[in-house]
C-alpha cells in the first residue's frame, strides 16, 4: 500500500483518450521491430534453410491459396483450446477452493496435483486420445485442460491463502463469518492471481490442443495441417498454420487481458500508474 | 444496542498474558487492572514491548488473555465483539484495495446486514464526518496515507460503536498530519460521545487527546502510572500551548522514565523509543 499522495483531484480515474494515446505510443517500437524482422526474413534468401523457412511472401501465398482449409482448421483448434481452457480453469478453481478451505483436501489433493504437473505432457497425449476417442475433440480439450489446470490451481490457491493478516483481524473484529471472509476478502484478493494464471493458460491451451492433434485425430485441425504439409514438403503451408495458431493464442491472451481490466479495475490502475 | 447504563465501558481485572515463543515463554502482561467509564478517552502509552497493543487486542477479543477478567459494557469481550459494539483502527489503514473509499466504509454495514438505503446514508454521513465526502469513488491507492487513515476511522465509526479501539493509528504519519488528525479525532469524539482507547508512542499526542493517560512499562508489561489530564474541554490548537499542557507532558514523560513519585517503582531507567 502506497503512502504517497497520488492524483487526488476530483476526477475519477485516468481519462480514456490519453490512455489510448499512451497505448498507441507504447506499441510503436515493438511493431517497428516486428516489421524489420519480417523484411530481413524476406531478404535473407539463400541456402538449404530457404526451403524449411520460406520467405514471408511465400507463407502469405500459401495461406491465401489454402484459406478455406486453414480457416476450418483454425476454428476447430480454437474450439478445442477454448474448451480445454474452460475445463482447466474451472478444475483448477474447484481444487484450489477445496484445498484452501479444507486442510484434508490440501494434504490429499495438492501433492497429487503437483505430481500431475510433472507428467510429460507429450506422453499423455496418445493416452488421452485413446481414452476420449481420437476423433472426439474432447481428447484435445483434455490435453489443453491439463496444461491450464496447474497454473490456475497454484495461483488461485495463493490468492485465497495469502491475505494480509491485518485484513483477517479486521474481519474478525466485525465478527465476520467464514463465508463472509471468503466472499469479501479471499475471493477479491484472489482475482488478480486468477487473471495472471488465465493469461498464461490462454496460450497454454493452444499448445495443448496442437500437441493433442499431432497424435492423430480429425484432419481439419491446425496440428494436422502443419504435420502433413511438413511431411509432404510444403513448408510454407506448415508455417501458415503455425502462425495462425500463434495469432489465435495472442488474441486469446488479449481477450483475457481486456476482461481483466474490466473485472478488476483497481488492479489495472495500480499497474498503469 | 443494549448497554447497561450502570456498567463501565471497560473493566479489566487481573489480566495476565503469556506468550510461548521458540525462545521460550514470555510474560507480556502482568496484573493489569483498569476501569474505563463511558465517554472517556484513555491513552495507553509506553515503550515498545510493554504490551499496550496486546492489551488493546485483549479488550477487542482478538486475543484471549491467559488470566483475568475482561468486561465491555458489562458483558464479556467476546459477546461485545459478536454484537459489534466496538470499532477498531489499526496502525496501517487496512483498506481493501478492490473497494472504493465508499465501499470500504460500507464493509461493516454489509456484514451486519443493514438495508441498502440506510447503508448509503450512513456511509455518506461517516465520510462527511471525516471530511472525505468528495473522495467517495476513489480507490485507496489514490489517497495519501493520512486520508487512508481517515477512511479507516470512518469505517470504524460506521457501526456507531460504543467503544473505539485505536492502535497507534497515526504512527506512520508526519507530524503535521498527525496533529491535524488529532484535532479531528477530538472533534469526532465530541460529536459521537464514544469511549476511546488509544495506543500511542507519542507523549504530546496522548496528553492532547486524553482524559486519562495510562503509562505502561515493559518486561513484563504492567501499568505504572495513571495520569488524569485535566486540560479544559473542548481542546483546540491553543490547548497545546498552555502551561498546564506542558506540565502534563512533563508528568507523563517522567512517568515513562519511572521517576514520578507516588506509586512508581522508582526505577531510574530511560527506555529507548519513547516519542
Amino acid at each position: 500500500m502506497t503512502v504517497a499522495a497520488r492524483s487526488v483531484g476530483p476526477t475519477t480515474g485516468p481519462r480514456t483518450s490519453s490512455r489510448i494515446m499512451r497505448l498507441l505510443v507504447r506499441s510503436v517500437p515493438p511493431l517497428l521491430v516486428l516489421m524489420i524482422v519480417i523484411v530481413l526474413w524476406e531478404m535473407s534468401a539463400s541456402g538449404a534453410g530457404r526451403r524449411v523457412i520460406p520467405p514471408p511472401s511465400a507463407i502469405l501465398n500459401a495461406g491465401v491459396e489454402n484459406f478455406e482449409q486453414l480457416r476450418r482448421a483454425a476454428f476447430a483448434t480454437t474450439y478445442e483450446a477454448i474448451g480445454g481452457f474452460i475445463l482447466g480453469t474451472v478444475g483448477g478453481l474447484l481444487v484450489a477452493f477445496a484445498t484452501s478451505r479444507w486442510v484434508v483436501a490440501r494434504d490429499v489433493l495438492l501433492p497429487v496435483a503437483i505430481a500431475s504437473s510433472a507428467i510429460p505432457t507429450i506422453a499423455v497425449a496418445p493416452i488421452l486420445n485413446n481414452w476420449f476417442g481420437v476423433l472426439n475433440p474432447a481428447s484435445k480439450m483434455m490435453m489443453a485442460a491439463l496444461l491450464v489446470f496447474f497454473p490456475v490451481l497454484i495461483n488461485v490457491t495463493r490468492g485465497l491463502v495469502e491475505v494480509k493478516p491485518a485484513s483477517v483481524e479486521l474481519m474478525r473484529s466485525y465478527a465476520a463469518s467464514d463465508l463472509a471472509v471468503l466472499r469479501k476478502l479471499r475471493v477479491p484478493n484472489m482475482l488478480p492471481f486468477l487473471f495472471t494464471a488465465m493469461k498464461v493458460g490462454a496460450t497454454l491451451a493452444f499448445i495443448g490442443a496442437l500437441v493433442g492433434e499431432y497424435f492423430g485425430g480429425s484432419s481439419d485441425v491446425l496440428g494436422f495441417v502443419v504435420l502433413t504439409s511438413m511431411s509432404s514438403g510444403s513448408f510454407a503451408l506448415a508455417w501458415a498454420g503455425i502462425l495462425i495458431g500463434a495469432a489465435a493464442a495472442i488474441v486469446a491472451y488479449l481477450i483475457v487481458s481486456i476482461i481483466e481490466r474490466v473485472a478488476i479495475p483497481w488492479r489495472s490502475e495500480l499497474e498503469a500508474s | 444496542m443494549t448497554t447497561n447504563p450502570a456498567a463501565a465501558a471497560v473493566r479489566l481485572e487481573g489480566i495476565e498474558q503469556f506468550f510461548t515463543t521458540s525462545a521460550g515463554g514470555m510474560k507480556a502482561l502482568e496484573n493489569i487492572n483498569l476501569t474505563i467509564q463511558p465517554g472517556e478517552f484513555v491513552s495507553l502509552i509506553g515503550p515498545s514491548g510493554c504490551g499496550k497493543s496486546t492489551l488493546l487486542r485483549i479488550v477487542g477479543d482478538l486475543i484471549q488473555p491467559t488470566g483475568g477478567v475482561v468486561e465491555v459494557n458489562g458483558k464479556s469481550a467476546h459477546e461485545a465483539r459478536v454484537r459489534r459494539e466496538y470499532g477498531m483502527v489499526f496502525q496501517a489503514p487496512v483498506l481493501f484495495d478492490w473497494r472504493t473509499v465508499e465501499a470500504n466504509v460500507r464493509l461493516p454495514l454489509e456484514l451486519m446486514g443493514m438495508e441498502r438505503r440506510q447503508r448509503e446514508a450512513r456511509v455518506r454521513e461517516m465520510l462527511e464526518l471525516v471530511e472525505l465526502g468528495s473522495f467517495m469513488r476513489h480507490y485507496p491507492h489514490q489517497l495519501s496515507g493520512g486520508m487512508q487513515q481517515r477512511v479507516a476511522i470512518a469505517r470504524a465509526l460506521a457501526l456507531e460503536p460504543t467503544l473505539l479501539l485505536m492502535d497507534e493509528p497515526f504512527g506512520a504519519l508526519d507530524e503535521m498530519t498527525r496533529e491535524r488528525l488529532n484535532s479531528e479525532v477530538l472533534r469526532i469524539w465530541g460529536q459521537t460521545k464514544t469511549t476511546v482507547i488509544f495506543v500511542t508512542h507519542s507523549i504530546p499526542e496522548a496528553v492532547f487527546l486524553s482524559t486519562r493517560v495510562v503509562v505502561m512499562s515493559p518486561r513484563p508489561g504492567r501499568i505504572t502510572h495513571i495520569i488524569d489530564i485535566d486540560l479544559a474541554q473542548p481542546r483546540n490548537d491553543q490547548s497545546r500551548e498552555t502551561e498546564r499542557y506542558f506540565e502534563l507532558v512533563t508528568e507523563v514523560r517522567e512517568g515513562l522514565r519511572g521517576r514520578r513519585g507516588s506509586g512508581s517503582e522508582g526505577r531510574l531507567r530511560v527506555e529507548g523509543g519513547i516519542g
